[in-house]
């Protein structure tokens, strides 16, 4: 696809504080792009999909990449702060398990060394590989844009492939994670027909918060079975309340096999993708289940 | 075309060079500064031929613009061996014959390099899941698996 092929003519510009970045993409207009890993954009810019003639890069505004974790207030990680970053931090691993599980396998390691979980966010890509485990983990996105600051929850980021809430000269910041609870668990699996380095057919995240043995609070995300990854809400109402057991989790993946409206292409087909959608949120919620009662479910890949 | 002055060590060599400001990090090292080890393949992210080190981590070099290796330390293929010659991964691929066209080699010795400095004793699944970007349509992995765990004993 890009081999042989140069980008088309544009600049790189290096801002080092918020307010720059929001005038250099205002007044860069639609044709200004942020570039954080590059992973998709460079692409973009190479393939010529889009006209793009300023590439802002924001890694060197220090909110942009920081992680920052307190027990009490939880997990702020800058928009560009690459997932080899994330898999590499004590904090998240020991507090966020399904952000490894995101996070180690995107791509490749040297994708995962510069691919962010804002940038998966901002591709909003229907099978983007964080993106159900952001909506699991109540993830909030923090935005900044010539109007000022804003705070929109993940689940309403998206609003179709490629398209999201980010208004001109806006561009996302950072990313808060609520600090985990006692009790709680979270576990992110794709399908893809390999082990690495693929496209999800089928993505999941589930969360689970128990009370002994009843779920008190749950979220299901599904990606990749329809325009934008989903939040199902049946999934959860078919939990909460109930125990965590083979019934519980069988009536929410159902509700997820419901709430799927997958396309055909290449990657697999509708009844596929809803065969997937009950099968990875058995399994999440499984996982899930097992991390919130402290068992050790490690992520893949080792990291 | 518009052109940028990019101040980069490059295999611990500080170095200053013009790069057109739409150039890859790939692109500048093998245009502008003539270092072409480092290999493109399919200049989008999938095969790992271009594989450099950038400030300690493993990266696509197509997927880099020039631009943001302004002020970075980057290593190629070209910075693996020493005075004293060939680095342990590099005389294990030779006797391993983890090879044959040649055209992926140096994108698998730099992210296998990137490896051992990360982890200097994987195991076989740790080895092919890091190496898992890097593709070779000659040699099947095995022998490639095989260097690289060979070194990591060394």
């Amino acid at each position: 696809m890009g081999k042989g092929k140069r980008l088309q003519a544009l600049t790189v510009e290096r801002p080092a504080t918020i307010q720059e970045a929001v005038q250099l993409l205002n007044d860069g207009g639609d044709t200004a792009k942020v570039l954080a890993g590059g992973t998709d954009v460079i692409v973009i810019a190479r393939s010529r999909r889009r006209t793009i003639d300023l590439l802002v890069d924001v890694k060197h505004i220090p909110e942009l990449t920081a992680i920052e974790w307190d027990p009490g207030s939880g997990l702020t990680i800058g928009a560009a702060a690459p997932c080899y970053e994330l898999y590499g931090n004590a904090d998240i691993n020991a507090n966020y398990p399904a952000i490894i599980d995101s996070a180690s396998l995107i791509g490749g390691t040297g994708i995962q060394g510069r691919a962010s979980f804002g940038g998966n966010l901002c591709n909003s890509s229907p099978s983007g590989d964080t993106i159900p485990t952001q909506i699991v983990l109540e993830a909030t996105a923090n935005i900044v844009g010539p109007g000022g600051e804003r705070s929109v929850p993940v689940e309403d980021f998206c609003t179709g492939p490629g398209r999201n809430v980010l208004e001109q000269g806006e561009f996302l910041v950072s990313l808060h994670f609520p600090a985990p609870e006692a009790g709680g668990g979270a576990r992110f699996l794709r399908f893809i027909p390999r082990n690495e380095m693929d496209i999800a057919v089928c993505n999941a995240a589930s969360a689970v918060k128990l009370d002994g043995d009843t779920v008190r609070w749950a979220r299901v995300s599904l990606g990749a079975v329809a325009p934008v990854p989903l939040l199902v809400q049946e999934a959860a109402d078919a939990l909460v309340g109930n125990p965590l057991n083979d019934d519980t989790i069988a009536a929410a993946a159902e509700a997820s096999r419901n709430a799927a409206s997958p396309i055909d292409d290449m990657r697999g087909s509708i009844r596929q993708r809803k065969h997937l959608s009950a099968v990875l949120t058995t399994r999440t919620l499984e996982q899930a289940g097992a991390r919130a009662r402290g068992e050790n479910v490690p992520s893949v890949g080792g990291h | 075309m518009a052109n940028q002055i990019i101040s980069a060590t490059i295999n611990d060599e500080p170095m200053e060079f013009l790069a057109d400001t739409r150039d890859s990090l790939l692109e500048a090292l093998r245009e502008r500064i003539g270092l072409t080890g480092t290999k493109e393949g399919c200049n989008d992210g999938n095969c790992g031929a271009c594989s450099v080190i950038m400030d300690g981590r493993l990266v696509n070099s197509c997927l880099v613009m020039a631009a943001e290796a302004d002020g970075a330390e980057v290593t190629t293929v070209e910075g693996l061996a020493t005075e004293d010659g060939l680095i342990p991964l590099q005389q294990t691929f030779l006797e391993e014959a983890a090879l044959q066209c040649g055209i992926c080699t140096p994108g698998f010795l730099v992210a296998s390099k990137a490896l051992l400095d990360a982890n200097p004793n994987p195991t076989e699944f740790e080895a092919r899941y890091w190496l898992a970007g890097n593709l070779c349509r000659c040699t099947g992995y095995d022998k490639i698996i095989r260097a690289v765990l060979r070194a990591a004993e060394a």
